[in-house]
């Protein structure tokens, strides 16, 4: 005998049982362009883009991945010390990274390279931190976009306190804090669902769920649909194929525009995935099959926007010279990208006094003048005498 | 005797551990199916399975604080931090809870957890992967704090630090994970240095130079190096520090009348001030120098492209040791 309850059917999945490769599309899922390029409607999500709109989200996206694979081989060759690639989650950067105002603000983690894009950051800024020449760099109230942050979860208590002083000021402005499925374990992320709750702040917590902690599965850090979880904080959740750049694009637009108008926190929970490895030094054959990465090559988050535009989605056909310019563009993009790299000069050794304090103490001025006479000690040319 | 890494080293006396005690247990992120992202528990979970190795969940806090509860119903935790940098959301759990247990209960509560913490810099890696926070957990009573600095010492030292009854915050020199040394796996614990004692790595008489963790082989350089000015070195690699080996510390500089200390973390308000001040009171009519020393700079931890600044090398440690001659 089966009890028939609600609660009954929604069964708690095994432990060693996966979480689902795909998600139930009839359910809460949110999907307007198939793998295959077909469009699909939705009643809560019309979009109102031009074919232009959407060529212009195809070259995002393909430049970004260029940029990603300009970068990892300069990791390759030694120019750079890592590289957290966001190769397979191009669409849920761009997405949601293009549905923002220029006025909203960002809180991305350390892969949030698409995003940057959309914020006007020149990638080659990106690639200082990767290389060790700044931890970040860009000035982020210029771009409307934060310093990257490598601690899990960390920023989304940040996001979460921007977005009150914007409550404060009383301003028609939004704020968007970007995660993995990995960082929802953290308890900054449960304590930024909590503020973000209580104080009705003005917020949209963008989670990729690109299914991979480093090793670990999803499974590992969660029982339930990630989602699922903002119902228990107070606030809704959904999830959207994060490899549909349409679908991003709009929940993201909707969310925002929730919180503008004084509704709250709404949870994305972008369903995508890590094409490739963690960061440069990780070695995913280690922990997942080779099948699974070719299963989502299927559902690659640029092959569907270019069979939708091949096939005249939106009135007529995109002709084959526009994805030839674009390719030529992404790899004169490339090539800029690592020419830049390769020439970027370390910084002076006496930089690294710089920018403790709004003033150096008597304790910085101490160290960097004795460092500065400790250096002056060297042979000339020998130790970096000249040039600090 | 088996050539090491110190990384193997360290996965050696884990499995160990592993086979000595069946509480024993490992947890931590990316532990177990890939046996952590510097390779220390390489097939530890698949020898001793999922129960025993076990990849947790992302939160460095959970991690800690789940291993105080099963401290406190008899396990035997060894929890790994992934790098220096992302110990501080367990900060708490290690400040307020661990290294208290014991004194709040009156005794009647042991937690015998072990956080393993790779530290330091020298891999060319993005902030929060290079530092050293030793000094905030040797500040903390309750607490024992350990660096090992080759593979021999990571085997026992870790061994060691399981059997131990106090909490133990095991710091491991990341940039020398890969340096080789002689090990004896066969060996038990009877005979080993207890890991609260100071080695004397290298003798000598003109000077004591003190280090610990990834330190110790750039010491053991600069001090081959002033042999060749005709300078003998004693180089002690400190071992402990929390508590310090003040015995072996103080014979040695009331010997050389001179001593160095080094460290990578920043050098004010770092260990060094503490075994300065010790050395001062307890050896004063010795010396006939101050304490000088040498490490890394009042400021965060530098873009890699300078660390090589920040980082106390061959050179700089010969300096302060010259230095010293200087009084």
């Amino acid at each position: 005998m089966t009890v028939e309850s609600g609660a009954a059917t929604t069964a708690v999945p095994a432990l060693d049982q996966p979480v689902p490769d795909i998600p139930d599309q009839a359910g809460d899922f949110v999907q307007l362009l198939t793998p295959e390029g077909e469009r699909i409607d939705h009643p809560d999500y019309p979009l109102d883009l031009s074919a232009d709109d959407i060529r212009s989200m195809y070259r995002d996206l393909v430049l970004v991945r260029a940029i990603d694979t300009a970068a990892i081989s300069l990791q390759r060759q030694g120019e750079l010390g890592i590289w957290a690639s966001l190769l397979g989650q191009e669409a849920a950067q761009i997405g949601s990274g293009r549905a923002l105002s220029p006025d909203d603000m960002v809180f991305p983690t350390y892969r949030e390279h698409g995003v940057a894009w959309c914020r006007g950051i020149d990638p080659v800024k990106l690639l200082e931190l990767y290389r060790g020449v700044s931890h970040g760099g860009w000035a982020p109230e210029e771009h409307k976009f934060h310093l990257y942050t490598i601690v899990i979860g960390a920023q989304t208590l940040h996001a979460t306190g921007y977005a009150m002083g914007i409550q404060r000021d009383g301003t028609d402005e939004a704020v968007i804090a970007y995660f993995g499925d990995g960082a929802t374990s953290q308890g900054d992320v449960n304590e930024a669902f909590v503020w973000a709750s209580v104080f009705n702040a003005p917020i949209v917590f963008f989670c990729q769920n690109n299914q991979w902690a480093i090793s670990e599965p999803l499974e590992k850090q969660s029982r339930i649909p990630l989602y699922q979880r903002a119902r228990g904080f107070g606030f809704p959740g959904l999830r959207v194929d994060g490899n549909d750049v349409l679908a991003c694009y709009a929940v993201t637009q909707k969310a925002l525009q929730a919180a503008r108008e004084g509704q709250g926190p709404t949870l994305i929970e972008a369903f995508t995935y890590r094409m490739g490895a963690h960061t440069t030094t990780d070695d995913p054959t280690r922990y997942r099959l080779a099948s699974e990465l070719e299963m989502w090559k299927l559902r690659d988050p640029i092959e569907r926007v270019r069979a939708y535009l091949v096939r005249g989605g939106l009135g007529p056909k995109t002709e084959p010279e526009f994805f030839a310019e674009v390719d030529a563009e992404a790899k004169r993009e490339g090539a800029r990208v690592r020419d830049a790299c390769r020439n970027m000069p370390d910084p002076p050794p006496l930089a690294l006094f710089d920018h403790v304090y709004a003033e150096p103490t008597t304790l910085q001025r101490e160290e960097r003048e004795q460092y500065a006479a400790y250096l002056d000690s060297f042979e000339a040319g020998e130790n970096g005498g000249a040039d600090r | 005797m088996t050539k090491l890494t110190l990384s193997r080293g360290l996965n050696e006396g884990l499995r160990k551990a592993l086979e000595n005690d069946p509480k024993v247990l490992i947890m931590g992120e990316d532990v177990g199916k890939l046996g952590g992202v510097f390779r220390v528990t390489d097939g530890l979970q698949k020898d001793f399975g999922e129960a025993r190795v076990v990849d947790t969940p992302l939160a460095e806090s959970g991690i800690v604080g789940t291993a105080i509860g099963l401290a406190l119903r008899g396990f035997r935790p060894v929890c790994e931090i992934q790098f220096d940098g992302f110990v501080f959301p367990a900060v708490d759990q290690i400040v307020s809870q661990l290294a208290k247990m014991r004194y709040r209960s009156r005794g009647q509560v042991s937690l015998p957890v072990v956080i393993r913490i790779p530290c330091g810099g020298g891999i060319g890696a993005v902030e929060h992967h290079s530092e050293s926070p030793e000094v905030l957990f040797a500040h903390t009573a309750g607490l024992r704090v350990v660096a090992c600095s080759d593979a021999a010492d990571a085997f026992t030292m870790i061994q060691q630090s399981v059997d131990s009854d106090d909490p133990v915050i095991f710091f491991e020199p990341k940039r020398r994970y890969w340096d080789k040394a002689e090990v004896d796996t066969a060996a038990g614990m009877d005979g080993a240095l207890p890991f609260d004692r100071a080695r004397v790595t290298l003798e000598g008489d003109d000077v004591t130079l003190l280090c610990y963790g990834p330190q110790v082989r750039t010491c053991l350089e600069s001090a081959a190096a002033a042999r060749e000015d005709g300078r003998s070195v004693e180089v002690i690699d400190l071992r402990s520090l929390s508590p310090l080996d003040l015995e072996t510390i103080t014979a040695s500089v009331r010997k050389t009348g001179r001593c160095v200390v080094a460290h990578e973390a920043p050098v004010f308000a770092g260990l060094g001030a503490e075994i300065a001040a010790r050395v001062t009171e307890r050896c004063f009519y010795h010396l006939e120098a101050p304490v000088l020393r040498v490490g890394g700079f009042a400021t965060p931890y530098p873009p890699s492209r300078l660390e090589e600044h920040y980082l106390p090398d061959l050179d700089r440690v010969l300096d302060a040791v010259d230095r010293t001659f200087g009084y």
